[in-house]
């Protein structure tokens, strides 16, 4: 292993549409959709000689069923990379697909791996968040926990109640705006590109062919979404409408030393700069990006003013404006989720870091004024992630930019 | 709407098919789904043929089941938005070809005639649309499903699909839903005549999904685990213009005419002109050069309607049933669970039956396998011909360097017969000799536990009487493989007289896992096999000795379509062992069963048979083999003879079947197919002695009843 630390590279990213639960997948297997992720940016790298993967590394929150037997492994096998190219199954609930990131850019960094896909799937049909699970009895009887940590809703009505500034209609408005950009983004041709199309199955109506994410609700604005029932709480504020949804997806993405790329004429489309990953409060767990962000910042020797777009996950509007109320950014500036977020597209839990990846790779490209960007999450019991990186394509600051 | 057929008409023949079979159909659904496809090719329909079941059932085509398909083929054409129409199947498996459980009930020609038309009438608008069509074969593609993908314009297949053929010819029918036209044309008449006659001749052989793009079958070929995804993508391009498909053109020259007598020869190899189905699918083949597409299809509808309407074809589906159904569950097999674990084996004898029973048991069951014989040297040869066999299978890549090392190890020799003493299942291949293996047997019981089977592989001797003077008779059986061991499927497991069920269930369960078929027969001399066989050859060879010329007597079978001449096959078990068994079948049931001096001329005489082979690869008598022959006054001719040898085979069926040798005349004809060989368009043999009369003028009476494996009158 070389003692110093060598420059990682994402290359590129992909996804499976995103479709709600219990609908466009509930007849196809979890395993095959990142399956189809990974064939898919094998297919689009043809420079890659599929041996010269070192690592497959898949997140999963649920690690049964079709998203079992350590799925990273299985995914390689399925997709018919060479049995010499090993697998590990990840979970860091909804930063699953982060973590794969992170965890097998630290391999490349350290100079463990030359190249490594990383990617998360979650089929929330097939697997509710929490089944399966058998939680300490400890969390409540010692008070570890308040007994709301564990359903993410609840924490959001919370956070609600921390941040008395962030109302009802604020959140709303947020979420509109998501849908808003969804929609502009689709029309623009932004989402499908990277988009895998995947065959779905249905006893009752054959199959059929997932080319768009079902979740979107074009048209959406705050008057519609004022109407919708807080299921978390009476008279709460956090609706279907101000959140991500259940739902099931899977992504997939390949990094690389900077140099292996070179050597194989891999494109790069972003270089990592540095992450965080950091805890809070589990009941108050939609906080954690705010840690996790300064932790990485401060980390890499960059401030909150470096940074030119972020992607942050909407799993909740009022843990987006917690994020943006406490660096001062403005809730519609256009550096924040500019193709829109989780709450129009879906959050299939695992999956979602490299969907946010995906956003930003874009964004470079679009945007070759922006030198730094983020992405980031808040994570189920009480955590935050953030990876910080930089733009291939920066040609420059141009004036009122941020750097 | 096609030029071949108004699409009133058709859904009139379709109602009225439907409603004679609607009680067996299992109907195969076409959902069909609109697709966005990439590429901007605009909107397709997705068409799949599910019905509803498991992997285990798959998709057939019945009345209904095209009906469906019509319909869902005649939606998608309507309108004006759909850029495509493709056709896949449910998880691994497009169609497995037509329902064949409702050809019981056509009864009439015309009724015939309506199943041919109406798959040549849904096909031929997949091949007449004015838009593109497709089939994505993702599975299993027989028959049936194979003619849809031929009557679309575009097809792919996913590498992976396990089994892609055409039947027809095998079952006794012709590829008559277009098969027999369009797959020529596309792929020429050498690669067609490989695929509808010699493959389904050769023991129904299949192609691999991956086969297919290298024969012309498909225009593409897509791994299975995003197959529809990249089909769809494929057929987007095809839509765009991006992707242009070009298919060579034929030779339909002297290639086609060499094409079509290689296939004849194939077949009168294999059926020597006794089955017509290969005849009328070469006839159809021959002709598809210069027909046109609606004439083709109606002299597919000819042909089918007369082979469906044919004996052999009824006789065929009766096999095709016994082989698939009775044979996986043998009739009085006691309950598997009375079955006890065998978890190491003894073969005794060292011999070269004995070396191949070693090698079955240690590729099939996995476990040690001890052999043993007399002395040190034999058994060293044994387990080496053992090795050496081990070794080729490792050669050929069915078997990995690791199973190697491993049925190696497992295989061991001894000539001390205490070594067995932890065998759960013994089996002896010694000499032919009731008092060797009565000694063989008393014996091990000195050595192995009380419950350990000891299995016999006579041919001949009386399974009862080897057991009589042993502490525990109850756990002796009859355990009969036909030579090859490897390749014939068949096993004849005989119950003593004490022979116990839990022996008995673990000689199934054994047979099971050695992958054979078994069939439970009483402890009669010769078995069901040989005693049949050995009736016709001892009704030939009476004949011989009577003063029949040698080629008379051995063609006068000729019209049953037996897979090999009675001398042949003569020759290939050896005259000695022939007449062993003869003389062991006359002395059990007397002058039924003739023992003929010219065969025991040639044993003598130490001939290899009757024949020897010319320079031209033929077979012919030599004048010293005919000095050798008993030559009578009383000659019959071959019609006499095959008379005389029909009554004789429906005699001692007759008689097989009154003492309960097996459970029913399904046995016997099982027994044949799989151990014999004998053909399915004979039904084995029982549909054949039916519908030749021979039954009733013998027996009095049929075999089975009318509609079983016969047309009904």
């Amino acid at each position: 292993m070389p003692g110093e630390s060598r420059e990682v590279v994402f290359v590129d990213g992909v996804r499976t549409p995103f479709g709600k639960a219990k609908s466009l997948y509930a007849e196809t297997r979890a395993d095959d959709l990142v399956v189809n992720c990974v064939r898919d940016l094998l297919r689009r790298h043809p420079e890659l000689p599929p041996e010269r993967v070192d690592e497959v590394a898949i997140a999963a929150t649920t690690q049964t069923g079709d998203q079992g037997l350590t799925i990273g492994r299985t995914t390689a096998l399925l997709a018919g990379l060479p049995k010499s190219v090993p697998g590990f199954a990840i979970d860091r609930m909804c930063a699953g697909a982060m973590t794969a990131v992170t965890t097998t850019a630290s391999g490349i960094a350290f100079g463990g791996y030359d190249v490594a896909i990383a990617g998360g799937v979650e089929h929330m049909t097939h697997h509710p968040m929490g089944s399966g699970t058998d939680p300490n009895p400890r969390f409540l009887a010692e008070k570890l926990v308040d007994p709301s940590a564990l359903v993410m809703g609840s924490t959001a009505e919370n956070l609600h109640d921390r941040f008395p500034g962030i109302t009802r209609e604020r959140a709303d408005a947020y979420a509109a705006l998501s849908q808003q950009r969804v929609q502009q983004a689709y029309a623009d041709g932004i989402i499908q590109e990277s988009l895998v199309p995947v065959a779905t199955r249905s006893v009752e109506h054959g199959y059929g062919l997932a080319t768009a994410d079902e979740h979107p609700r074009p048209g959406t604005t705050v008057e519609t979404l004022a109407g919708l029932r807080t299921p978390f709480r009476p008279h709460g504020r956090v609706t279907a409408g101000n959140a991500a949804g259940l739902n099931d997806g899977a992504t997939a993405c390949l990094l690389a030393d900077a140099g292996t790329a070179a050597e194989l004429g891999l494109p790069t489309a972003m270089r990592m700069v540095g992450f965080g990953f950091a805890g809070v409060d589990p009941e108050t767990m939609g906080v954690g990006p705010i840690p996790s962000t300064e932790k990485a910042l401060a980390r890499a020797g960059l401030t909150i003013d470096d940074i030119g777009a972020f992607e942050i996950n909407e799993a909740f509007a009022v843990q987006v404006l917690a994020y943006l109320d406490h660096f001062g950014i403005d809730a519609e500036d256009t550096k924040v989720n500019p193709y829109g977020g989780a709450i129009a597209l879906g959050h299939p839990l695992a999956s979602s870091g490299v969907r946010l990846m995906i956003h930003l790779a874009r964004t470079f490209r679009d945007r070759t004024d922006v030198r730094y960007g983020i992405t980031t999450m808040c994570i189920g019991l009480g955590m935050g992630g953030t990876v910080i990186w930089e733009n291939p394509h920066f040609a420059g600051a141009t004036e009122g930019d941020a750097k | 709407m096609t030029t071949y057929l108004d699409d009133a008409e058709l859904e009139q023949l379709i109602a009225t098919a439907s409603a004679l079979t609607a009680d067996d159909e299992v109907v195969t659904r076409a959902l069909s789904r609109d697709i966005a496809l990439p590429h901007r090719a605009g909107t397709g329909v997705l068409i799949t043929l599910d019905n509803g079941l498991d992997h285990e059932r798959p998709n057939t085509l019945g009345p209904q089941s095209l009906g469906e398909l019509n319909r869902a083929v005649d939606a998608a054409l309507a309108r004006p938005d759909v850029a495509m129409v493709a056709i896949t199947g449910k998880p691994f498996i497009l169609a497995a070809g037509a329902d064949l459980s409702g050809v019981a009930k056509l009864t009439a020609p015309e009724q015939a005639t309506a199943i041919a038309r109406i798959g040549h009438g849904v096909f031929a608008k997949l091949a007449d649309a004015r838009i593109p069509t497709f089939c994505f074969m993702n599975g299993l593609t027989l028959g049936g499903g194979l003619e849809i993908a031929l009557n679309c314009q575009y097809r792919t297949v996913s590498a992976s699909a396990p089994a892609i053929a055409f039947p027809e010819v095998f079952l006794g029918l012709v590829p008559g839903w277009g098969g027999a036209y369009l797959l020529p044309r596309l792929i020429g008449a050498d690669r067609a005549v490989k695929v509808i006659i010699e493959n389904a001749m050769n023991q129904n052989r299949m192609l691999k999904g991956a086969d297919l793009e290298p024969l012309g079958v498909v225009d593409a070929t897509f791994e299975a685990a995003d197959f529809l995804e990249r089909s769809l993508d494929w057929a987007a391009r095809v839509v765009t213009g991006e992707v242009k498909v070009e298919r060579p053109e034929p030779d339909t020259g002297e290639a086609w005419d060499a094409a079509v007598a290689r296939g004849r020869a194939v077949a009168d190899q294999r059926v020597h002109g006794t089955a017509p189905a290969p005849y009328r699918a070469l006839d159809l083949m021959d002709a598809a050069r210069h027909r046109s597409r609606d004439e083709a299809f109606a002299a597919e509808d000819a042909a089918l309607t007369d082979l469906i309407m044919s004996e052999e074809l009824r006789a065929s589906l009766y096999a095709f049933e016994l082989v698939q159904k009775r044979a996986r569950r043998p009739a009085g097999a006691p309950s598997k669970d009375l079955a006890r674990p065998v978890t190491a084996v003894g073969v005794v004898g060292a011999g070269l039956m004995a070396s191949q029973l070693a090698l079955l048991f240690v590729r099939r069951l996995e476990v040690p396998v001890t052999m043993s014989d007399l002395d040190a040297e034999r058994v060293q040869r044994g387990v080496a011909g053992v090795h050496a066999e081990l070794e080729k299978l490792h050669g050929k890549g069915r078997i990995s360097a690791d199973q190697l090392n491993r049925y190696r190890a497992l295989v061991r020799g001894t000539t001390d017969v205490a070594d067995f003493a932890d065998c759960s299942f013994v089996i002896e291949a010694v000499f032919e000799e009731l008092e060797v293996k009565k000694k063989v047997f008393a014996e091990l019981e000195q050595h192995v536990a009380p419950e350990t089977v000891l299995a016999t592989n006579t041919s001949s001797l009386s399974v009862t009487a080897m057991a009589a003077d042993l502490q525990h008779p109850e756990r002796v059986v009859g355990f009969h493989f036909f030579n090859p061991v490897a390749v014939l499927p068949l096993l004849e497991i005989i119950r003593g007289e004490r022979t116990d069920d839990a022996t008995l269930a673990t000689a199934f369960a054994t047979s099971k896992q050695l992958r054979k078929n078994s069939v439970l027969v009483t402890d009669t001399r010769g078995f069901v096999v040989n005693r049949v066989l050995l009736r016709m050859m001892g009704e030939i060879t009476r004949a011989l000795d009577e003063g029949t010329p040698a080629e008379v007597a051995d063609g006068a079978v000729a019209p049953l379509g037996l897979p090999m001449s009675p001398f042949v096959l003569l020759q290939l078990v050896g005259p000695a062992v022939a007449l062993h068994v003869a003389e062991v079948l006359n002395a059990e049931f007397g002058e039924r069963f003739h023992v003929s001096q010219s065969l025991r001329n040639l044993v003598e005489a130490g001939r290899p048979g009757l024949y020897d082979w010319g320079p031209d690869g033929k077979p012919y008598v030599s004048e010293e083999t005919k000095a050798l022959l008993v030559t009578g006054d009383s000659p019959s001719d071959a019609e006499e003879l095959r008379r005389r040898v029909e009554d004789a085979l429906a005699e001692e069926i007759g008689l097989m079947l009154a003492e309960g040798v097996v459970a029913a005349p399904m046995d016997v004809d099982l027994c044949l197919v799989l151990g014999a060989g004998w053909p399915f368009h004979d039904g084995g043999i029982t549909p054949y002695l039916d519908r030749n009369g021979v039954s009733e003028r013998v027996n009095g009476r049929r075999f089975l009843p009318p509609g079983v494996a016969s047309l009904l009158a």
